[in-house]
């Protein structure tokens, strides 16, 4: 008896003293307060317009007089996107886009904080200056672009004079508008990847690059077989991440072409702000809101399956 | 870390030069942009008389509406920057250190995640048929809820973050000695988390002030932003490019300062959400 309840004791009191240390002992009043400002928050301007889509996405909605006329149509929207072929380009080029910027800034901000991380000098005057593009209003960046892509007097058309060749209409013509902005995406988002992957690097355990030195592995051998392998969580997390963010772009490409020339760089983003504020559909917007949500949804779903596969 | 010697460094030390001159040499092209009068855009000089004059049309104007803008922004900014700091760091305290059914913490992590992954102009159109209905489009004050809205996910992320790095034993000692659980929060807890508060506060206010396609839709003139000011140089029929390229140079003047005497915060807060 005496015995027994002394294991019973031991068995039982880490656990409970965990779960104390954990979590301290709730004060109603208090811990409800903590986290209703935010609920509240989330419930009015989150919850309640993604309910209000649903609504919408059933709806014609039409204003006089600043009054909001709804009218119920049913499937009609459904309709409307099975015909939708300009959805259907506007995905197209959004992909293009997501995939060609992301995999682009991953290599280049992968070897420039691999490079960096290797130089004995100038590690900081390097993420000081690459912390500017991303803190940098969107909007400013695409006015400086689109002046630097102007074509009388932009600079790319500039050092083109320079050596004797013709000016490019670097927004104009549709066969260079989605590379041009393209690259601006890459201008602006490489220095966010380098900054991730340059903390990741740095953060390498010490003995296994002094191992692989030792050994007298080169430079290439110690990044394809000691880096890459020990970075691989950091680069997938970065990539997922990046390619969340990249489907959104909405404020460069609207300053430098709004979509176009044609329907040439017209992304999802784009396309969402002119069914709903320039031809004021707001119901066939609230059709496309809500596709575009669940195709992130299952994006998520998918993404945090692979990033926990690889870490 | 990797060790570069000889020709490798040379290589090394090359490409980044091109690297830092990739980046910075478009600021100071839109720099240079700035200071020219119209015609010497136009001439592409290297070497022209400096003037003033865009600055003074933009910020002194008296057709310009930039002034105007710019001091909307700083109210939404540092406004919602206020109210998301006190909402989400509460709410990071709650769910990382106070004891809430698993349905609870899972379900608002999911959605502020959600939420802050899909394209906010999914949800500007319900805002706006909102915002009309009870008098808000076009009001600072909209604004600054639909900002308070877009930053609560980061702020609560990297305030937790900051949280479950403190030790337990604090909130312990601290219970020992007396004290409720407020007065433990305020007095011990909040004092520790300040680098997080900068951290966080600072992303926030530039994420706020950077802020475009929400400002675009839900104001008019009134109330309309940096950002919506820049971007009415390019729609105009007659584009003023000096007048841009110096909008364009003051909308970057946060950023400069953050660069410049905050870089420690901006790095911890921006990696912190996806290293760890």
């Amino acid at each position: 008896m005496q015995r027994g309840l002394t294991s019973d004791s031991i068995a039982v009191r880490p656990a409970a003293e965990a779960q104390v240390r954990r979590k301290i002992h709730p004060d109603e009043w208090f811990r409800n307060a903590t986290l209703i400002p935010a609920v509240v928050l989330l419930v009015v301007l989150t919850l309640y317009p993604a309910i209000n889509l649903l609504m919408m996405s059933l709806s014609s909605i039409t204003f006089s007089h600043g009054e909001q006329h709804w009218t119920f149509t049913g499937l009609d929207n459904i309709r409307h996107l099975l015909t939708d072929w300009l959805f259907v380009v506007t995905l197209r080029n959004t992909l293009i886009f997501v995939v060609v910027s992301v995999v682009v800034e991953l290599v280049l901000g992968f070897g420039l904080a691999l490079i960096v991380s290797g130089v004995p000098r100038a590690k900081g005057v390097i993420r000081t200056l690459m912390i500017l593009p991303i803190l940098v209003p969107p909007v400013a960046i695409g006015s400086m672009w689109k002046l630097m892509y102007n074509y009388d007097f932009g600079v790319f058309n500039q050092l083109l004079d320079l050596f004797g060749l013709d000016p490019v209409g670097w927004l104009s013509e549709t066969r260079y508008a989605l590379a041009s902005v393209i690259a601006v995406d890459i201008w602006h988002w490489t220095p966010f990847i380098f900054l991730i992957l340059f903390a990741g690097v740095e953060g390498l355990p010490r003995e296994v690059m002094e191992a692989a030195r030792v050994d007298g592995a080169s430079i290439w051998q110690t990044v394809r077989n000691v880096v890459i392998p020990l970075m691989t969580p950091a680069l997938t997390i970065a990539f997922l991440f990046r390619s969340i963010f990249a489907f959104k772009v909405f404020d460069e490409i609207f300053l430098l072409t709004s979509g176009g020339p044609g329907t040439s760089t017209e992304v999802v983003s784009l396309h969402l702000f002119k069914v709903f504020f320039e031809q004021n559909d707001l119901g066939y917007g609230a059709l496309l809101s809500i596709v575009i949500i669940l195709a992130i949804a299952a994006f998520l779903v998918t993404a945090r399956g692979l990033a926990w596969r690889v870490s | 870390m990797l060790p570069f010697q000889g020709r490798a460094l040379l290589i090394g030390y090359l490409l980044l030069a091109c690297a830092v001159a990739i980046v910075a040499l478009p600021f100071l092209w839109i720099l240079l942009t700035s200071f020219k009068h119209e015609i010497a855009i136009y001439s592409g000089a290297l070497i022209f008389p400096p003037t003033l004059q865009n600055y003074d049309d933009v910020m002194l104007g008296p057709r310009s509406n930039f002034p105007h803008n710019v001091r909307n922004s700083l109210i939404v900014a540092s406004v919602s920057t206020s109210i998301v700091l006190v909402v989400g760091t509460l709410a990071a305290y709650s769910l990382s250190r106070l004891v809430w059914a698993r349905w609870i913490a899972r379900g608002f992590l999911g959605w502020t995640l959600l939420f802050h992954m899909i394209p906010v102009l999914t949800i500007v159109g319900p805002w706006y048929l909102l915002f009309q209905r009870i008098g808000l489009y076009d009001s600072l004050t909209g604004l600054i809820l639909t900002h308070i809205t877009i930053n609560l996910p980061m702020t609560v992320w990297l305030m937790m973050t900051f949280f479950r790095d403190l030790p337990p034993e604090l909130e312990d000692a601290a219970s020992v000695d007396g004290a409720s659980q407020a007065q433990t929060f305020v007095r011990v807890i909040l004092p520790l988390a300040i680098p997080g508060l900068i951290a966080s506060g600072v992303l926030a206010f530039v994420f706020s002030w950077n802020e475009f396609s929400i400002a675009l839709n839900l104001t008019s003139r009134s109330a309309s932003t940096v950002p919506v000011g820049i971007a009415q140089f390019v729609q105009q029929f007659e584009i003023q490019n000096g007048q841009m390229a110096a909008a364009a140079i003051i909308s970057t003047i946060p950023a400069l300062l953050l660069m410049l005497f905050g870089q420690r915060f901006v790095v911890q807060g921006l990696t912190m959400g996806t290293v760890k």
